[in-house]
C-alpha cells in the first residue's frame, strides 16, 4: 500500500513536470496594431507601444491605414499636425493661463499650425523623440511597418511616396499575423 | 544593507535620467545586448512609471531584477541578464 502511494506520488510529480514543459511559452509574444489616424497626437501611441513591445522581445507589426499612413509618407511624416478644433482636452498653450482657449478659436486659420508648434515644443522639452526618430527606432528594433495597399489606391499614394522601410500589404496578411497575436490594438 | 549594495557587481551602467517612457526600457534593451547571461546592468531613471515598467520588462525577457532603490525621485535598478 505504502509503495503504491509513493509510486503514485512520483507519477503525479512526473506528470506535473511534463505538463508544465508542454505548456511552457516558447513562441514570442506578438503585438498587432492598426494605426488609422494621421494627427501628431495619434501617431505617437502606436509607435510608443510598438517600440516598447520590441524592447520586451515581442514580434510587432503596425498596419498603417487611411490617414495613419501619413506616418510612412516620405513628404508628410515630418509634418504631422495636431488640430485644436473639436478637442476639448487641448490645454492652454502657456502655463499660468487659468483658462483653456475657447474651442471656436481653433477654427481660425493658422491655429492648427500654432497648436502643432506648441505640442512639438512640449515633446522636445520632455525629451520625447520626434515621429521620424521613433519610426527609425521602431525599424531598427525589427518592428514591421505595413502600408495598407487599399489606402494607397484610394489616396493615390505610390510606392515611391513612402519611406523605403514600409512593406506594402493588404488586410489578409495583417489579419493572418493578428490571428496569432497576443495583443491586438486599433488606434 | 550598504555592504549588500557594494556587493552587487555592476557590469554596465545606464543613465536614463530625464527620459520618459518608453525610452528607458528601449535604452536598457540596447544596453543588455552587450552583456552576457549573468552580468548585471544598473539603470538610473527619473520616470516614475519605470517603477512598474522595469519589473515587467525584466520578467518578459527572462532577466532578473536583483534590487531597486528610490531616492528623491531617482530610481535605480539592478538587472541581471537572463
Amino acid at each position: 500500500m505504502q509503495q503504491t502511494l509513493e509510486k503514485l506520488t512520483l507519477d503525479f510529480q512526473e506528470f506535473q513536470r511534463l505538463h508544465l514543459e508542454a505548456h511552457k511559452e516558447t513562441a514570442p509574444k506578438r503585438l498587432a496594431i492598426v494605426a488609422s489616424k494621421g494627427s501628431l497626437d495619434m501617431v505617437y501611441p502606436p509607435l510608443i507601444l510598438a517600440t516598447t513591445a520590441a524592447s520586451m522581445g515581442w514580434e510587432v507589426s503596425i498596419f498603417f491605414t487611411f490617414y495613419g499612413m501619413d506616418a510612412l509618407h516620405r513628404k508628410r511624416y515630418k509634418g504631422l499636425k495636431v488640430a485644436p478644433l473639436g478637442n476639448p482636452a487641448s490645454p492652454a498653450p502657456f502655463q499660468g493661463i487659468p483658462f483653456q482657449v475657447p474651442n471656436i478659436i481653433g477654427a481660425i486659420p493658422g491655429m492648427t499650425a500654432i497648436a502643432t508648434i506648441f505640442m512639438k515644443r512640449w515633446m522636445k522639452k520632455a525629451n520625447v523623440p520626434p515621429v521620424e526618430q521613433f519610426i527609425d527606432m521602431a525599424h531598427g528594433m525589427g518592428v514591421k511597418m505595413i502600408a495598407c495597399s487599399t489606402t494607397m489606391g484610394v489616396m493615390n499614394i505610390k510606392k515611391e511616396d513612402l519611406l523605403p522601410i514600409a512593406d506594402i500589404e493588404g488586410a489578409a496578411s495583417f489579419l493572418h499575423f493578428a490571428s496569432k497575436a497576443t495583443v491586438t490594438l486599433f488606434v | 544593507m550598504t555592504q549588500q549594495i557594494q556587493a552587487t557587481k555592476v557590469d554596465r551602467e545606464l543613465d536614463t535620467r530625464g527620459l520618459l517612457c518608453p525610452m528607458p526600457v528601449i535604452q536598457a534593451f540596447e544596453a543588455m545586448k552587450g552583456l552576457v547571461s549573468g552580468q548585471t546592468l544598473r539603470v538610473v531613471a527619473t520616470d516614475p512609471g519605470s517603477k512598474a515598467d522595469f519589473p515587467a520588462w525584466a520578467e518578459s525577457l527572462g532577466h532578473r531584477l536583483l534590487r531597486h532603490e528610490e531616492d528623491h525621485g531617482v530610481y535605480t535598478y539592478w538587472i541581471q541578464k537572463g
